[in-house]
């Protein structure tokens, strides 16, 4: 039986001032080796969520652990234990690339040598070995992203928030972006994925949840969520079915 | 790392650069310049005073010889070979070409003779020394007499008040002097010793330095500690926009989900920073010492008191960051952190001192003064260069700015820390 990463248990959040909860009792499990796919409309509650678990904002009420450490009570290893990747390029443009990948891996506890070879590898990885020593700042925005992804992994933790990963990048850099996320998996990191490219989601997703109105509505594997709604080929179709039409830009 | 990655950051900004090194020293230049004509023309070099004189005699004389021994004021009394009429000066003085122009009546010296003697002999004849003076010099009293001072509507109170007095003590002793002398020569005792004209009472400013060092304050004195203050306090600006940049562009999503802790991101900072204030220093420094003297301008003493002066802006360095580090946490936008830093940090430098002294200012904003860290560090600056005084002089004062970074900082922590609770 997998080893359960991420235990979450009635996790609720109410913003100040606000009436309604951004996430509502939601308890969830996560196992090792699993790439999980938080999908939903805008203002559903994904990013209330992830940011609880990054440790970005406490919850109102509910516990969660993380490789087993909590966040009341061992925040600092379980923020060691994970990885962040936001949608924004949280890079310093006029820092390098390997100055940019040294310094978050140095707030991971990496330093000297190690730090240094580590950058080099993960660049080379994605191949950006010719452009370390070069300027964050004139990189296309497919470099970017990908820089963005190994500023989080260089540490290597055991599970890795990823959110919008691959928005706004050309076929490239997003085939480069999934095949090393899938290469990490292999190794054993579990990922927390978040996005609204449903086909990206459909292809590279173990389990889905999809969540709407800070509950949790449905949970499952890509194909089981398919098969449970009747004329649905996709996970598109079931997304609509479950969500609705409407916009939801509020 | 995180100070190499500040200190990277900044050498990558040319503007930031400039605007954290090379404007204040340009700040510090033109200030002293500015204030050391200001200096000079009180202290210094010797300010052109317009004379109109239709005495012409041993008042004329007395008030030319008191100016010229006086040696900050010279005496004009002829423009282009020709004595200075009243309406010429006036018009002159008001329109600044000289600050002071001073008019002596006709008649002003033979008047008070008639004047003194006039009494003198009526003392004397209620005493009925000699009854035959009092008829010698009887007749109609003589009308009062008034020395004319302009001086140029721009001028400072302070210098009127000066001038005023001394030209009212001199003509004091001229009165006096004439009294001593009449009583003499109505006495029939010339060149009697009992009279003595010389002066009972006098002043001596004693030195109140501890060791015997005295430093005489000059425009350099005061505006290399001032401005550096200035130029290290104004390190509030770059430092809140540079955290609230790292929150508008991410990197502090990176930060807040690592285990590094604010406090020791914010640590990083202070280290990064405090660097920068301290090289900042050294240039102000280096221009009072080295610059200034090419310019024309005092140069600043620093003999004997670098490492004073180098734990004071230590000090104030880290206060200032503390400040910044507080706005840019508060501060959600570039466009909320610049304005505010700067106007906060030109306000604590108009509170601390550096525009105007403390002493000038009304009793309520000196009152005020002491709620400025920039006062503290200034204090600082005087107690050392200006008072002599060692480590335990400045004590207080490093302590204050130690503690206002501890407040500062811990605010930071503490507003960051509620605001994942939001």
């Amino acid at each position: 039986m997998s080893k359960i990463v991420i235990h979450i248990d009635s996790l609720s959040k109410k913003y100040r001032g606000s009436q309604e909860f951004a996430v509502e009792n939601l308890s969830l499990t996560i196992v090792q080796g699993e790439i999980f796919g938080l999908l939903g409309p805008n203002g559903a509650g994904k990013t209330t969520l992830i940011s609880m678990l990054c440790g970005l904002i406490t919850p109102s009420e509910g516990t969660f652990t993380i490789h087993d450490f909590s966040y009341h009570e061992s925040p600092k290893q379980l923020k060691a234990s994970i990885g962040v990747v936001p949608q924004d390029f949280a890079l310093y443009p006029s820092l390098t690339a390997k100055e940019n990948l040294c310094y978050f891996g140095s707030m991971y506890g990496l330093k000297g040598k190690m730090l240094g070879d580590k950058a080099d590898a993960a660049l080379a990885s994605l191949g950006l070995a010719g452009y370390k020593d070069k300027q964050v700042g004139t990189f296309s925005g497919g470099m970017k992203r990908r820089i963005n992804l190994l500023a989080a992994v260089l540490h290597e933790p055991a599970v890795l928030f990823l959110d919008e990963p691959t928005v706004g990048v050309d076929v490239h850099s997003k085939k480069a972006i999934m095949g090393y996320l899938l290469e990490l998996n292999a190794q054993g990191t579990t990922i927390v994925y978040t996005s609204h490219h449903l086909q990206e989601a459909q292809e590279f997703c173990t389990r889905v949840g999809i969540i709407e109105s800070g509950k949790l509505w449905r949970i499952g594997s890509p194909e089981a969520l398919i098969a449970s709604i009747p004329q649905a080929n996709n996970l598109e179709d079931v997304f609509i079915d479950l969500t609705g039409r409407g916009f939801r830009d509020g | 790392m995180s100070i190499k990655k500040e200190l990277l950051l900044l050498s990558r900004d040319i503007g930031g650069i400039v605007i954290l090194f090379v404007m204040p020293m340009m700040l510090l230049i033109a200030v002293t310049m500015v204030q050391s004509g200001s200096f000079d023309s009180l202290l210094g070099t010797r300010m052109q005073v317009l004379l109109v004189d239709h005495d012409q005699d041993s008042i004329s004389w007395r008030i030319r010889q008191s100016f010229a021994n006086d040696g900050a004021l010279e005496l004009i009394d002829q423009l282009g070979g020709k004595p200075i009429l009243e309406s010429e000066a006036k018009g002159l003085v008001h329109q600044g070409d000289y600050q002071l122009a001073i008019v002596l009546p006709k008649d002003l010296s033979k008047d008070l003779q008639v004047h003194v003697k006039q009494n003198v002999s009526k003392i004397l004849a209620e005493f009925d020394f000699s009854a035959d003076t009092i008829r010698a010099t009887g007749g109609h009293p003589v009308a009062a007499k008034e020395i004319k001072l302009y001086f140029d509507p721009a001028t400072q109170a302070a210098f009127k008040t000066a001038v005023r007095m001394s030209i009212d003590k001199l003509v004091s002793n001229i009165e006096t002097e004439a009294i001593y002398s009449t009583f003499q020569s109505e006495l029939g005792e010339p060149g009697d010793s009992s009279f003595t004209e010389q002066q009972f009472i006098s002043f001596k400013e004693m030195d109140d330095s501890a060791n015997g060092r005295s430093v005489i304050p000059n425009a350099a004195q005061h505006n290399v500690p001032a401005w550096a203050l200035f130029a290290i306090f104004f390190i509030v600006v770059p430092l809140s926009i540079n955290i609230v940049k790292e929150k508008s562009q991410g990197t502090m999503v990176r930060i807040s989900t690592s285990p590094t802790s604010y406090g020791t991101f914010l640590m990083g900072k202070t280290a990064g920073y405090l660097l920068v204030s301290l090289i900042q220093f050294y240039l102000m420094l280096l221009v009072g010492v080295y610059i200034f003297p090419y310019l024309g301008l005092q140069h600043f003493q620093v003999k004997g008191y670098f490492l004073l002066l180098s734990l004071i802006a230590f000090f104030s360095g880290l206060a200032a960051i503390g400040l910044g580090m507080l706005i840019g946490t508060i501060a959600s936008t570039q466009e909320q952190s610049a304005p505010f830093g700067a106007t906060l940090t030109v306000v604590l430098a108009a509170f601390g001192g550096v525009w105007v002294p403390v002493f000038l200012m009304p009793n309520i904003m000196q009152k005020l003064s002491v709620l400025s860290p920039m006062n503290w560090g200034l204090n600082a600056f005087y107690d050392v260069l200006l008072r002599n005084g060692g480590f335990k002089a400045i004590l207080p004062a490093i302590i204050l700015l130690f503690l206002f970074f501890i407040l500062t900082l811990s605010i930071a922590i503490i507003y960051d820390k509620k605001k994942k609770t939001v």
